[in-house]
């Protein structure tokens, strides 16, 4: 039996604006086992990086749970989480702006290090961040170096060596290599890899490039505006897509072989806004399966067996729209 | 000598930027590509390989300073575009000869509405009064999916794909016969880059359009592309048509970047990645600039500039293990 590291049940973000309550993440249920890698995918605005940075508790919840080794993190004080924060972290899409410029590359690394107090002694200090710099490939005469003074790919190394600093037991990469050339996003990849197997870490895997993160992920989760529409493990995914959503998503991946020719869906319209969504499916204007329903119930993410999940009225009973 | 077949040929062609305090970057070095009636070549690189400044060549819109034509032709139509004056050139672009900028939101006037960005445009290339150019704007608008009636509406009030649409219908609007399309696709989400491939390849059928599409996306090439040029450092070391170059890839760097990429349809363990970095560009290694990434390098490698070397019909490669007497 897989143990489960993480949990998160009914999860809600609004935030307010000038037009009215926006939708970010709108009761998101989903698991992570112990060392795993959960893929969440969906295009740019549907959640992503607020799911990642409500579950590190960055940013407050509007409501739901986040039960992190069998405890609500939403409950605990700010020293709990203060504690909490060594065992969750976060890996940023653009190293640079995530970096100090100010700062060095030894001191970038050691910060987490200082400032939760992890060594009395400089000398130990300045050693853990030699091995994790070892750790993550990036060369000892780099120390004194500073973040503008690198490529894109080291600068991502500085940001995985920070984030590893506390041993962390969990890390959300949120687009850790989209903004990576793809020869030095494959030498990331392999890396993020090789620190999963290594320190047995459990990752949440945010991006918009499905091949990447099939590449990654056990199992994925697909987002559309503030909601989950479908999870499953990769494979079963990937064969057979069950949300229509997921269905026009996969198809549209451009993939790099004349072999392969893909039945392309090509959807209607643009994605709706996220403020005050109505009530119903919020597909619906775009899916060419709709049905009365549809735009009058919001489906609910239900497990269609195979641990496979679904959020669609017609599951398995998709015919074109009559509407 | 040149092909009455191609529209488009560039022979030896070089394109250097002298960066003060800094040196020189061959942003070009010798190329030599063509483009027939109707096909649409792949120009494929990472960051800084020199994609830009190949279309930017081709437009005649290289800055200079810094940058400068060193060496080489471009013939369009059988004429060198190198050696014609400002106001032909200027006739040919937008007419004959348009480009989709690599940003598109920024090439978008916020103030003006759609309709009129692309009336103007007609205005400019065509003998046309303004309630013509505004029909033929309609027209254009229909033809990227986007209802005429929104013609009156400006750039903000669309999302990025309508608006990407609408870069292109600029593009189009004036029915050139070359479209040079610098990562048309790259900042859209993967459903709405869908519509807009499709969009193109449906146009370029209609129009019998050549095109030049600027990628990094290997997969976007398989999509759209005949012909195929991998660049890396200012060199393409290797072109094809693309069957061959996604069947039998030759140059290590090509292999490498196919070890790259994981594959949606396939289920890889693990990705192959080519190691080291891209070099300095104004510091570019010795003899075949890929060397020191090389898994394939020899010892000759550092020392001896590779050839462009046609190892089968139409086949290019840049590398000295397809040259002879190179042991
Ligand atoms: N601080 C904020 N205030 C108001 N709205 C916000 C805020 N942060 C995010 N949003 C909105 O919440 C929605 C989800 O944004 P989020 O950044 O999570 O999307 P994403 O899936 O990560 O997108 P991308 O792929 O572009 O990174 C968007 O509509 C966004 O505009
Ligand atoms: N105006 C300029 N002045 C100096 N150097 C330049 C200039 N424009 C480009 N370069 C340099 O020329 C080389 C080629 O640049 P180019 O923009 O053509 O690359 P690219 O392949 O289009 O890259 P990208 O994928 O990042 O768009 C790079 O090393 C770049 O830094
Ligand atoms: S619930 Fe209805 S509209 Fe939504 S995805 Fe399913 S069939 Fe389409
Ligand atoms: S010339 Fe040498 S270094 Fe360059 S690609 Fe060929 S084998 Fe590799
Ligand atoms: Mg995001
Ligand atoms: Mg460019």
């Amino acid at each position: 039996m897989q143990e489960r590291l993480l949990e998160v049940r009914n999860l809600k973000k609004y935030f307010s604006t000038k037009k009215g309550l926006l939708h970010a993440v709108d009761d998101v249920n989903f698991f992570i086992n112990k060392g795993e890698t959960l893929g969440l995918v969906g295009e740019s605005g549907c959640g992503k990086s607020t799911t990642g940075r409500v579950v590190l508790r960055l940013l407050e919840a509007t409501g739901g749970e986040i039960i992190f080794e069998d405890k609500d993190i939403l409950q605990f004080s700010k020293d709990e989480m203060r504690e909490m924060r060594k065992e969750m972290q976060i890996v940023f899409q653009d190293p640079f702006a995530s970096l100090n410029p100010r700062m060095s590359v030894s001191e970038i690394i050691a910060e987490p290090l200082r400032v939760n107090k992890i060594y009395k002694d400089k000398i130990d200090m300045s050693k853990r961040v030699a091995e994790l710099m070892d750790t993550v490939g990036l060369a000892e005469r780099l120390v004194n170096t500073y973040p503008h003074e690198l490529d894109g790919g080291r600068r991502q190394r500085i940001g995985i060596a920070r984030a590893l600093a506390l041993k962390p037991k969990f890390i959300v990469q949120d687009e850790p290599v989209s903004a990576l050339d793809v020869s030095i996003q494959a030498q990331i990849l392999n890396l993020m890899d090789d620190l999963q197997k290594e320190f047995s870490l459990t990752y949440l895997f945010i991006s918009h490039d499905l091949s990447v993160v099939k590449h990654v992920s056990d199992r994925i989760a697909v987002m559309y505006l503030g909601k989950i529409v479908e999870l499953s493990d990769y494979k079963s995914m990937f064969k057979e897509p069950k949300h229509p959503y997921t269905q026009a998503l996969l198809s549209a991946i451009p993939v790099p072989s004349i072999e392969v020719k893909r039945e392309r869906i090509i959807l209607e319209g643009d994605v709706p806004s996220p403020i005050n969504p109505p009530e119903g499916c919020r597909f619906y204007g775009r899916c060419r399966y709709r049905q009365p329903i549809c735009n009058e119930k919001t489906p609910e993410l239900e497990d269609i067996g195979n641990d496979r999940f679904v959020a669609c009225h017609f599951t398995n009973n998709l015919k074109e729209a009559t509407v | 000598m040149e092909n009455n077949k191609n529209l488009i040929e560039i022979k030896d062609l070089s394109i250097h930027y002298i960066v003060e305090g800094e040196g020189t970057v061959r942003a070009v070095e010798d190329m030599n590509l063509e483009i027939g009636k109707g096909e649409t070549l792949g120009l494929v690189g990472e960051t800084g390989a020199g994609k830009t400044t190949t279309a930017l060549g081709i437009m005649q819109l290289v800055p200079n300073p810094p940058g400068k034509i060193v060496n080489g032709e471009i013939y369009f139509e059988g004429e060198n575009l190198i050696t014609k004056s400002p106001a032909e050139l200027r006739k040919i672009r937008g007419n004959k000869i348009s480009m989709i900028f690599q940003d598109p939101m920024t090439s978008l006037n916020p103030v003006m509405t759609v309709g009129e960005q692309i009336a103007e445009v007609v205005k400019l290339h065509q003998k046309v009064n303004a309630a013509q150019a505004i029909e033929r704007a309609k027209e254009m608008l229909e033809k990227v999916g986007i209802p005429a009636d929104r013609h009156k509406e400006y750039p903000h009030q669309f999302s990025g794909g309508m608006r990407q649409r609408v870069v292109i219908a600029i593009a189009l609007a004036c029915n050139p016969t070359l479209l040079i399309a610098d990562e048309p696709t790259t900042a859209l989400d993967v459903t709405i880059q869908a519509q807009v491939l499709d969009l193109m390849k449906h146009l370029k059928d209609e129009f019998n359009t050549s095109m030049l599409l600027i990628t990094h996306d290997l997969g976007v090439v398989a999509e759209v592309c005949d012909k195929v040029a991998i660049m890396y450092a200012g060199n393409v070391i290797e072109y094809t048509d693309k069957k061959r170059l996604y069947t039998e890839p030759r140059h290590p760097y090509t292999i490498g970047l196919f070890g790259s990429i994981p594959n949606a349809e396939e289920d890889e363990e693990r990705l192959n990645p080519i190691k080291g970095l891209m070099p300095d560009p104004t510091n570019i290694p010795s003899g075949c600039p890929f060397h020191p990434r090389c898994p394939k390098a020899m010892d000759v490698c550092s020392e001896r500039k590779p050839k462009n070397t046609e190892i089968e019909p139409g086949h290019f490669v840049k590398c000295l293990l397809f040259e002879e007497n190179v042991k």
